[in-house]
Parts: structure tokens; sequence; C-alpha cells
């Protein structure tokens, strides 16, 4: 998961000095950039100018690619199974922000107490983040078995593997024990970063616990919320093993996502060609919902929590 | 300022506690059970007596080679990335060329790109470089990847340099590489730590590209090696357990040994 918060705005990309000084002082040159440009653009770059070109072709994975012209999207667009598969990705990123937030604000302003107890159990709080993704879908498989798991014997929560709104509450649950540890993290350091003197201005006003929390606390975490719903969201979209190898999609398509539709259509059925349709429309969905974040959060032009102080 | 304690968000932290503790249990507790004692015995039940055969079944499957697989991926790719990222990142923030500046948008940009979308075009190009199935294969896009946020932090560090340093070096009659081994290592030292075990982490746990990229068991990695002890191990589910429990003690002793990098890599720059 790529994860950052550094501001869009280049603005300040190398502030000119001085011309006098910038004349006799030592300067890389451009080569400097040439591994980094040459490793991203090989491996990371071109491959998504490719896909594109690939998702207008036909190739099993082994010889070279035939153009075939527009018939995958064609065949994209009359295949119901693809809405299904873009409403299961949207649905599921959906519930993850809708859990996970709220959770992860709670603990995070909750560990960034100064008390000490809170320290000591915040670092188990971060226990998860140790585990990798696929360790932890395997656990969780091993965990909701019918058979094995720590509902066997209780039967609503038994074969909670089993049926659809069952799979997608078993998913929820795992990418919210994965996950919301890290959203926690992000929160309770910019929680440790709201100015005191806010709380004791609040305090002298006679605002409770409550009044503090909503109206000093998430108003300050502004950006933290903007910035993590972010890193969430555009995760959420692309989310692979967690849901490969906890459900494989199932039962039945009913958690297929679209890296799992794509998977299986080429490493699983060899259409390399139509799969690559799918990752298209991936890459098209994942920059669609940034860019609405970024319009709609006002990402771009961020206020600053500093104002009025 | 003294405040009564807040009893609401110390239950809610109890809860959360619990359900982030009971995993994590159930994962140790069944790990050193015998097969027998776990299927008798309750899922959440304390072991009656604690074996470590499962090591044994675990180590009989291969995972000294799968552990050593992932060690040279991990270790290549944040030895990779760090010689080409500070660099660059040093250019960016000092060349003040087109060129450069061009550069950190086109990482800023490279940031939103989805690694699982580009997995079959990197199937056609690792393939036609003759690179499939070799733990090069999945080194190459690991460290492409991850040199976006990688740069974006250095640079942001790099800035917080003072002209003064540089004035120095120069006054001194130091090249641009002089000044990158002499001034901008040392400087970025805490910025580095943290994308170096930024990647670290990243390769370590990465499951996607070795599942495409690679296909011989001589090339397996530990995360895709977790699947196929599911297959191998699918009764014993203690081996399995152990064998999770195994893929994740590196990451945890890094954690008691230098838990102020490991966060600091994990939060990447969220923390900042």
């Amino acid at each position: 998961m790529a994860v950052v918060t550094e501001s869009p705005a280049p603005a300040r990309a190398a502030p000119a000095p001085p011309a006098r000084r910038s004349r006799r002082v030592n300067r890389p040159s451009s080569w400097y950039l040439l591994p980094a440009m040459a490793f991203f653009g090989l491996f990371a770059a071109f491959p998504l100018v490719l896909v594109l070109y690939l998702s207008f072709t036909d190739w099993t994975g082994i010889g070279t690619p035939a153009f075939i012209g527009v018939d995958n999207w064609v065949r994209l667009f009359e295949n119901d199974a693809i809405w299904d598969v873009t409403w299961t990705t949207l649905l599921l990123t959906m519930l993850f922000w809708v859990t996970q937030t709220p959770l992860s604000i709670l603990l995070g302003v909750w560990a960034a107490g100064p008390q000490r107890n809170r320290a000591v159990l915040s670092a188990l709080f971060f226990l998860p983040l140790l585990l990798s993704t696929a360790a932890i879908a395997l656990l969780f498989n091993r965990l909701f078995d019918p058979y094995v798991g720590i509902g066997r014997g209780l039967e609503p929560f038994r074969n909670i593997l089993g049926t659809s709104s069952g799979a997608i509450t078993a998913i929820v649950i795992m990418v919210g024990w994965q996950f919301i540890p890290f959203h926690t993290l992000l929160y309770q350091a910019a929680a440790r970063n709201i100015p005191q003197v806010l709380y004791d201005a609040a305090t002298v006003d006679g605002a409770g616990r409550w009044h503090m929390f909503w109206y000093v606390t998430l108003p300050q975490l502004r950006n933290t919320i903007i910035t993590s719903s972010t890193i969430m969201i555009v995760g959420s979209l692309t989310y692979f093993e967690t849901i490969f190898l906890l459900t494989s999609g199932g039962p039945g398509t009913a958690t297929r996502t679209l890296p799992l539709e794509m998977y299986f259509r080429s490493f699983r059925s060899y259409e390399f060609g139509y799969a690559s349709t799918i990752a298209s429309v991936l890459v098209i969905v994942a920059t669609a919902v940034s860019l609405v974040i970024v319009k709609f959060s006002g990402f771009a032009k961020m206020r600053s929590t500093m104002e009025g102080l | 300022m003294k405040t009564k304690p807040n009893y609401a968000a110390g239950a809610l932290a109890t809860v959360w506690l619990v359900i982030i503790g009971v995993p994590i249990y159930v994962m140790i507790s069944w790990s050193v059970q015998t097969r027998d004692d776990f299927l008798d015995r309750g899922p959440l039940s304390i072991p009656a007596s604690i074996t470590f055969a499962n090591i044994a079944d675990v180590l009989d499957s291969g995972f000294m080679q799968y552990l050593v697989n992932t060690v040279i991926v991990t270790a290549a790719s944040v030895a990779l990335t760090l010689v080409v990222a500070i660099p660059a990142a040093y250019a960016i923030v000092r060349s003040m060329t087109w060129a450069s500046s061009t550069m950190f948008r086109i990482f800023l940009l490279g940031l939103a790109i989805p690694a699982q979308a580009t997995i079959i075009p990197l199937y056609l190009i690792i393939n036609r470089m003759q690179l499939y199935d070799s733990l090069t294969a999945i080194i190459l896009p690991t460290v492409a990847f991850g040199l976006p946020l990688v740069v974006l932090v250095l640079v942001g560090s790099l800035r917080d340099v003072s002209t003064e340093l540089y004035d120095a070096m120069t006054v001194d009659g130091a090249g641009p590489f002089r000044t990158l081994v002499q001034l901008v290592v040392p400087m970025s030292k805490g910025a580095i730590a943290a994308v170096g075990t930024y990647t670290a982490l990243g390769a370590w746990n990465q499951f996607l590209f070795p599942l495409v990229l690679t296909q011989d068991p001589s090339m397996r990695v530990l995360t895709l090696s977790l699947t196929s002890f599911k297959q191998e191990f699918s009764i014993n589910v203690p081996g399995m357990m152990m064998a999770v429990l195994m893929t994740a003690l590196p990451v945890f002793v890094l954690y008691l040994l230098a838990r102020r990098w490991l966060i600091a890599g994990l939060a990447g720059v969220g923390g900042k």
C-alpha cells in the first residue's frame, strides 16, 4: 500500500536562490536522476501504458499479443458480471471506510493521551502490523473455518464464509483488524500535535469532554481524516491477497473484486487481453476515485488547522 | 490539569484489545499443540501441553530455502532502492533543472499507480527480458513501485538541510559526489532508516509479484510458501499456524530492536 501525506502541490520544488550564489555552488547533474527514472519508467510507468494497449489485443500468455481492436471492451460492457464485480469492489470499499474511520479516530485520540497505561496498551494495538497480509488472511481463513475455527459449534457463526453476506462481513472484520492499527497510528500522531491551548480555552468556556472532542479534536484532525481516508479508499480498491486468500472471491463470485477478476481471467483462464481490459477499468476507477476525493475534500487547497491561533 | 478517568474510552480500548488479542492468542496457542490436542479441545481453550514438534514440520517443508529467498529479495530491494533514490532526491532538491522538477511531479503522480493493475504487462516484460522465475523478476518491480514514496520522503528531509552546509562543501572544493557521500547521506540518516524499513517491510510481506512472476519452488518466498503450507497442511492446522508465526518472527525481532524505525517505516510519511 502506498502511503503518503506529502502535499500534492510541488510549490516548494526548487526555489531559485540568488543568481550570484548559484553560479559558484556545485550542483548535481541531472544524471543523478537517471537510475531512478529508468527503474520507475520501465517497471511502473511503461506497464501502465502497455496494459491499455494489451486491452486491445488477444493474448493467451504465450507468444505475441494479437491486435483485435475494441472486441475486449465490447465484451466487457456486454457482460453483466463486470458490473457485479465493480459493485462488490465499491461496496467493500465503502464498508471498510465506514467501519475503520470512526474506530481509528476514537482509538487514536485515546492512545494520544499522556497516561502510562495508554502507551503500553497502544504498543499492543500495533501487533497486527507485524504480520503480512498473506499471513493474516490465512490466519482468518482458519479462524472462520466451519470445522476448526473459533465459531465451530456456534451455529449462526459457524459457516460465516459460506454465505455471501457472511463472507463480506468476514472480510470487513479481517481488514479492520489489519488496518485499524495503522490508521490509529496516524490519528495518534495528529492528536498529539493539537495545541494544548485550544483545550485550555475550551475548559475556560466550560466545555465538557464530548464538546471538546466534537468542537476541538475533530476539526483539528481534519487533514488527517482526509489523508487517512484517501489511503484507505485507494488501497481498498486494489486489495488482492486479502480477499484471494480468505475467500478466493467466494462463495460463488460473491466477494470477487476487480483485482481478483483480473487475476482469474489472466493467470487462471489465460485470457490476458480481456483481463487487461479489466486492469484498465481498475486504473480508471482508482484514478476517478482519487480525483473525486481531491476535488471534494479540498485536499489541494487544504486549510491550515493553525488558523485562529 | 487533573481530569477524571474516561471510562467509556477505556471500555472501548479494552474491547479492542480483546479483538486484537484473540486471533494472536489463537495463532500462538494452536501452533504449540499437537494436531489431536488441537482438535479435541475447544479452539479458545488453553493448551494442555506445549509441543514444538510443529517447527520440525515447517522446517521439513523447505522453510529455510524460502527464508533465504525472502532475505535476498528484501536485502536487494532495500539496497537498490536506496542506491537509486538517494541520488535522485539529491538532484531533485539541488540541481534545479527542468528534468529534476519534472521528475518530482512524475513521482507524485506515480503514488497513484495501482501495482495490481500492472501485473499482466509486467509478466510480459519480465518474460521478454528472460527473467521469469527468478528472484530478480520480483526485485525489479518491487523497487520501481517503492520509489515514488521513498524519493518524496527523502526530498522532504533534504529540504531541511540548510544551504550554508552545501556552500561550505563547495568552499572545501567538494564535487557533487563528495557532497552526496559526506553531507547528504549523513544529514538524512533518519529518513534513510525510515524509508529503508518501509521498503524492507513491503518487500518481505509482498505476495502478488512473487505469485505471478515466479513458479518454481526453488524461487518461492515466505508469503507464497504459506499458501503451499495451507495445501500441504490442510489437516495440520497447528503446523500451518507455526509457519505463519515463523514468517513473522524476523519482523517481530525488528520490532523489539528498532521499534522507532519500524513505526516510522510503517507510517511512511503518514506521521510526519
